[in-house]
């Protein structure tokens, strides 16, 4: 890693952006555990990506996972709901629960978890299909729906992506009209229609311009009241601002998880504050 | 240090251009000519009853094509029946399903090597398996010959058209707990349509001009094609004949054939570019 400081986060450490207001205090780390990490190692090929990642998602809240470009971020997410199987070469090792249930294990139902573990991510993806289809497609794919029913379901999953309102006159066009940020908040309102538990995003700004970003994290705080969500940035006052928990990553291992407050105010490991401080990243 | 003069440089750039140029009015030249010689021979020949009915007798004038322009119609779209359907699917195994495995790598090596096979190879090979087994020369082992050309051009395709979908859209279909066959039917073959079309068009346009596979296939006819398991008229195979015949209207009927090819390869070209033009 280079010593260039991220561009977002030149102050020393008294400095770093506060939390939002309505960031939980230490005290909801006694939530009840979501996704629970345990001993997980992933290789590309015979190149190990995570070492030994352990650690516990709450539910109902945002938890970050920051750390500097090739950490292995976006790799320990797509264990969750196991997309990285589409790649011949990619293998992951040790044990993801899902609500007692281990993702991992041979003969879980990969569609049904991927129903229930929904993803962002970096660039919007809206299928080359109508603003309309791109939602149908995921409801007809889980749920015996149509008609008013699913015109319904489709304009309440429009609606918690506060899209609504800008799409209604729109359903039938290509959804590839739409603008970058209005795209991927139908990519969340998709991903949200099929009624998930889980949400995770791999850095689902990134691409976006500040004002249609500043809409999505708007969004995420709105939307961990129904879903427990995983978001991966690169962007620190983005999970200072968003979430309620932090996990730091380096070179494919956990160096520090706690709630958000405590990582940024009082990180324990030195590696955690030359980060979060701008020393490397 | 000295500069090196301008001029060699300049003089060397304008000599390629020239050169380059003169290459290319060359190459377009002789393709102007050959439109230009089948279309004014060929429209010559042109007339209703030139496209609606029989041949006429040696010697005799007047009659026309009508059995072989139905004969080659049926035959390609025989072709189309086998070949594009089995072609799609092998191109999606090759894409989405085994990327990476040894069958995989043999499967596509043998489906390159089947795209160079000399199309007379192929209609020898159905000549032995269908013709001669059956006793006689059949339209279904004409459309089956042109199916075997029609197959690893569609496959090879299918398999790079879907592999220039953005693995990100193939992973969203996927992350939505999309089955991967109907992710692909229904958002990687959506994504690459118009390359997908162009495909199968260029394919069908190759076929409907081989004569080697319909010799020793469905041979000819003189007559309508009453049903497929006989020998079936063909546009090529009556170039070949007539064009060599020393009777004038069928060697004007030869030509009149050339110029239906021709505008319909033209034709189906001009649409696949449309179609690729469009996704831009």
């Amino acid at each position: 890693m280079t010593s260039t400081p991220p561009p977002d986060v030149a102050p020393p450490r008294p400095a770093v952006p506060e939390p939002a207001a309505g960031v939980q205090a230490p005290a909801a780390a006694a939530a009840k555990t979501k996704v629970s990490v345990r001993g997980l190692n992933f290789y590309y090929g015979e190149q190990q990506a995570l070492f030994d990642n352990s650690l516990d998602v709450p539910a109902g809240s945002v938890t970050a996972i920051i750390g500097p470009s090739g950490c292995g971020k976006s790799t320990h997410i797509r264990v969750y709901n196991r997309i990285f199987e589409l790649y011949r070469d990619q293998r992951a090792s040790g044990e993801v629960w899902l609500d007692g249930e281990n993702v991992l294990a041979p003969g879980v139902d990969v569609i049904e978890l991927r129903r229930r573990v929904g993803m962002i991510f970096q660039k919007p993806t809206p299928f080359p299909l109508t603003v309309y289809e791109n939602l149908a497609y995921g409801l007809r794919l889980h749920y015996r729906v149509k008609g008013s029913e699913l015109d319904d379901r489709i304009e309440q999953a429009l609606r918690a992506a506060a899209l609504w309102d800008e799409v209604k006159d729109k359903l039938h066009r290509s959804g590839s009209a739409l603008s970058g940020g209005q795209q991927q908040r139908l990519c969340i309102a998709r991903a949200i229609a099929v009624e998930p538990e889980v949400l995770l995003m791999d850095e689902p700004t990134s691409a976006i311009d500040p004002v249609a970003t500043s809409r999505i994290e708007e969004l995420v705080v709105q939307l961990k009241a129904t879903y427990t969500i995983v978001i991966v940035t690169h962007n620190m006052q983005q999970a200072a601002r968003l979430s309620d928990f932090t996990g730091f990553f380096y070179q494919g291992r956990i160096i520090e998880f706690g709630t958000t407050t405590e990582l940024f105010t009082n990180p324990k490991q030195k590696q955690t504050e030359d980060y979060i401080t701008g020393r490397f990243g | 240090m000295r500069r090196r003069p301008a001029w060699p440089r300049k003089a060397v750039d304008a000599a390629v251009k020239v050169a380059s140029a003169l290459a290319a009015a060359l190459g377009l030249g002789f393709l102007a000519w050959i439109l230009f010689v089948v279309l004014r021979h060929g429209a010559a020949a042109l007339n209703w009853t030139f496209l609606t009915s029989l041949p006429s007798a040696p010697g005799g004038s007047g009659g026309g094509l009508g059995n072989a322009i139905l004969g080659t119609a049926l035959m390609t779209l025989l072709a189309c029946v086998f070949g594009v359907p089995i072609g799609l699917l092998a191109g999606v195994y090759l894409a989405e399903y085994s990327r990476g495995t040894r069958f995989a790598t043999t499967v596509r090596f043998l489906a390159n090597v089947m795209m160079g096979i000399p199309s007379i190879i192929i209609g020898l090979f159905v000549y032995a398996v269908m013709v001669l087994p059956s006793g006689h020369f059949s339209g279904w082992a004409g459309g089956v010959a042109l199916a075997l050309l029609v197959l690893p051009v569609v496959a090879r395709t299918t398999e790079d058209m879907l592999a220039m979908v953005p693995n990100a859209l193939r992973e969203s279909a996927l992350a939505l707990g999309s089955p991967h066959w109907r992710a692909t039917l229904r958002i990687l073959f959506r994504a690459s349509r118009a390359g997908l079309l162009t495909g199968v068009l260029l394919a069908v346009a190759r076929v409907s001009g081989e004569t080697a596979p319909l010799l020793f296939t469905a041979l000819n006819s003189p007559y309508w094609p009453r049903s497929l398991s006989g020998p079936t008229a063909n546009l090529t195979v009556t170039i070949f004949n007539y064009a060599m015949s020393p009777y004038p209207a069928w060697q004007q009927a030869a030509w009149g054939a050339s110029f239906i090819i021709v505008v319909g390869v033209l034709a189906l070209t001009v649409v696949s570019r449309t179609l690729t033009r469009e996704r831009k």
